[in-house]
């Protein structure tokens, strides 16, 4: 088990003052002076050298997304955006950083913006995170008032500002380029990439978009040693993560752990079990809703990072693990997954606009088993017809879910129909 | 639903305004269209939905396509292009909700406020919505009720929060059982005493 000295969320359930004085209790805004003197180039580095990768669900190297930003100073101004925009179900970790350790976020936004040239930041904070804005424009106010941002933060000759923008309700625009057309003030619809945001972002400006976790691990890495982060989790799956663990458990909570750590630890030590003990488990989604459902079998020895998950055919995600024990309709379950996809899906990439409702509602009769057995595979067939053939991840979200489905359920898929009496046309 | 929106006359007030500037100041010269989800924020809370008068106002305001506006009002959600209750209740019905039970607590709002999705009560004091993910699902069930969130729900809690807010009280937010936030129930497995002590 990760050693609470290790930890760097130490107010992730809000016992301390989350305000700058606690935070400096903390250890946070200290000596970050000194880390700026050190120079952009040799933060990448050591984030580099860290192996952190992002936290937002993708999992791609943050020190390198740095790196593709231009060097120097060209004409057009560079921005550093950071997605606060959570929303993908199962997820609520980046919201304990917000309202518990804001200082955290305001601290990473500084040496992210430094490190990739910026001189501003803007954080898209959903909307319905009242209170959790609140914070965070406080822990801004503070920062400001203390001279940790503005005109020469920290006293390190570097300008950066930071704004808080506030969301409306749209799942997609946690995706990053969505994200930038709805700061822009625009319909949250995903750009064509390329070109990528490190080359036009921000109206049309160099920008780095990344999640609110991976920005306030930064400035801990940053004090305490790239080798500090890499030497926890198994190689290339390096440190620490916010785990939220939903659902059929004894005592879902929110928790930061080693990476790699084994799911029914992760489960059992700290969520209190599986509700009914591990033999009642179904199934697990491992990472929110997008990652493919695990079977029991699976989660007896799955390592929770990017690569075991992935090479079980699912994803690390968000590392919102959603329990479900026996007691659970699993195709309720994935075919509410699927209304929520169809409504909020943006409906610029027909595949998607439409692909999505038709998932939904196939899936609504798969709940019942008003369906034939062959629908089975056509269902199968239409989540191959949206994934990948659409702007942005969206569509892949929507498909990999039911697939998840057919892969480890399809017995009760098949059970439901027959009871219902489906299975009469091949029957005949 | 689809009748056309009733319309009602809008204009910021001083202090609307105030905060208005404040946001627009937060973009680049230029770029004030930023601001338009803050500014229909704005108009929200003051006049309780968004109304057509309001789109108008918030498009002088950015200097933009009353059009523009409405495409950015009615793409998202949190935004009433009708008018809501004194009280908006949401309530999550997704995955983790589900599982913890959310059918049981929509059950019991609908039965206590005597209206469904969409509706709202005679008196103008609630208007219940089904709502996606709202983040807070280690705490599930929850819903919102306008900017405040109340977790770890049962049918009896959620109908407290609703008496509570009937007779005009304000109950306190967060989880309804009484546990500290995020952590597991009956206490943190990590984080329980020596925590500061090696932080750098």
């Amino acid at each position: 088990m990760l050693k609470d000295r290790d930890r760097i969320f130490t107010n992730l359930y809000g016992q301390h003052d989350w305000r700058l004085a606690g935070a400096r209790a903390r250890g946070d805004w200290d000596g970050t002076r000194e880390i700026l003197a050190k120079g952009r180039e040799a933060i990448v580095e050591d984030v580099k050298n860290s192996g952190l990768r992002g936290r937002g669900g993708a999992g791609f190297s943050t020190g390198l997304k740095w790196s593709f930003m231009p060097k120097g100073d060209g004409p057009r101004p560079h921005y550093l955006v950071i997605n606060a925009d959570e929303g993908e179900p199962g997820t609520c970790k980046d919201r304990e950083i917000l309202r518990f350790d804001p200082h955290k976020l305001v601290e990473g936004a500084l040496l992210a913006g430094f490190a990739i040239g910026a001189h501003a930041a803007y954080v898209y904070i959903r909307g319905e995170f009242v209170v959790e804005a609140r914070h965070l424009q406080t822990a801004v106010d503070e920062a400001y008032a203390a001279g940790l941002l503005g005109p020469d933060a920290c006293g390190s000759g570097w300008a950066f500002d930071l704004y808080v923008h506030r969301g409306a309700g749209a799942y997609i625009c946690g995706e990053e380029s969505a994200l930038l057309e709805s700061l822009e003030g625009k319909k949250g619809q995903p750009r064509l990439k390329p070109p990528f945001p490190a080359g036009v972002g921000l109206y049309g400006c160099p920008t780095t978009v990344n999640n609110v976790e991976s920005i306030s691990v930064v400035p801990t890495i940053l004090r305490r040693g790239p080798s500090w982060f890499a030497g926890l989790g198994r190689p290339k799956n390096s440190g620490t993560k916010l785990f939220c663990i939903s659902g059929h458990v004894n005592k879902p909570c929110t928790v930061e752990e080693e990476m790699s750590i084994p799911l029914k630890e992760l489960i059992e030590r700290h969520a209190g079990g599986v509700r009914g003990g591990w033999d009642n488990l179904l199934a697990v989604i491992p990472g929110g809703s997008s990652t493919p459902v695990l079977t029991r079998e699976t989660c007896d020895t799955m390592l929770m990072d990017f690569d075991s998950l992935r090479a079980a055919g699912s994803g690390l995600g968000t590392a919102a693990v959603i329990v479900m024990d026996k007691s659970t309709d699993i195709i309720r379950a994935i075919a509410r997954l699927s209304r929520f996809y169809m409504h909020e899906s943006c409906g610029q990439c027909t595949p998607c606009r439409e692909g999505t409702g038709w998932l939904a509602r196939m899936m609504d009769r798969m709940v019942t088993g008003d369906a034939d057995l062959e629908e089975i595979d056509l269902l199968e067939q239409v989540t191959r017809q949206v994934e990948g053939h659409t702007i942005c991840a969206l569509g892949d979200a929507a498909a990999w879910p039911i697939q998840g489905l057919i892969r480890a359920f399809r017995p009760e898929m098949e059970r439901r129909i027959r009871e219902r009496g489906g299975d009469a046309t091949r029957a005949a | 639903m689809n009748a056309p929106a009733p319309d009602e006359p809008f204009a910021f007030t001083p202090e609307s305004l105030a905060r208005a500037e404040a946001e627009i100041a937060k973009y680049p010269p230029g770029r004030q269209q930023s601001a338009v989800m803050a500014l229909l924020d704005i108009a929200q809370r003051q006049q309780g939905w968004v109304s057509q008068s309001a789109i108008e106002a918030v498009a002088a305001k950015l200097e933009m396509a009353p059009m523009r506006v409405q495409e950015v009002a009615s793409f998202y959600t949190m935004y009433n292009l009708r008018p809501v209750g004194r009280h908006h209740v949401q309530v999550c019905t997704n995955i983790s909700c589900l599982l913890r039970g959310s059918d049981e607590i929509v059950a019991a709002l609908r039965e206590r406020l005597g209206v469904d999705f969409g509706e709202t009560t005679e008196d103008g004091d609630f208007t219940l919505s089904e709502v996606e993910c709202l983040g807070a699902c280690v705490n599930a069930p929850m819903m919102q009720v306008g900017d405040d969130y109340y977790e770890d729900l049962t049918p009896e809690t959620a109908r407290a929060v609703l008496d509570a807010l009937a007779k005009g009280e304000t109950p306190a937010p967060g989880p309804q059982g009484g546990r500290q936030f995020s952590a597991p129930e009956g206490g943190p497995t990590t984080l329980t005493g020596a925590a500061d002590e090696g932080e750098s």
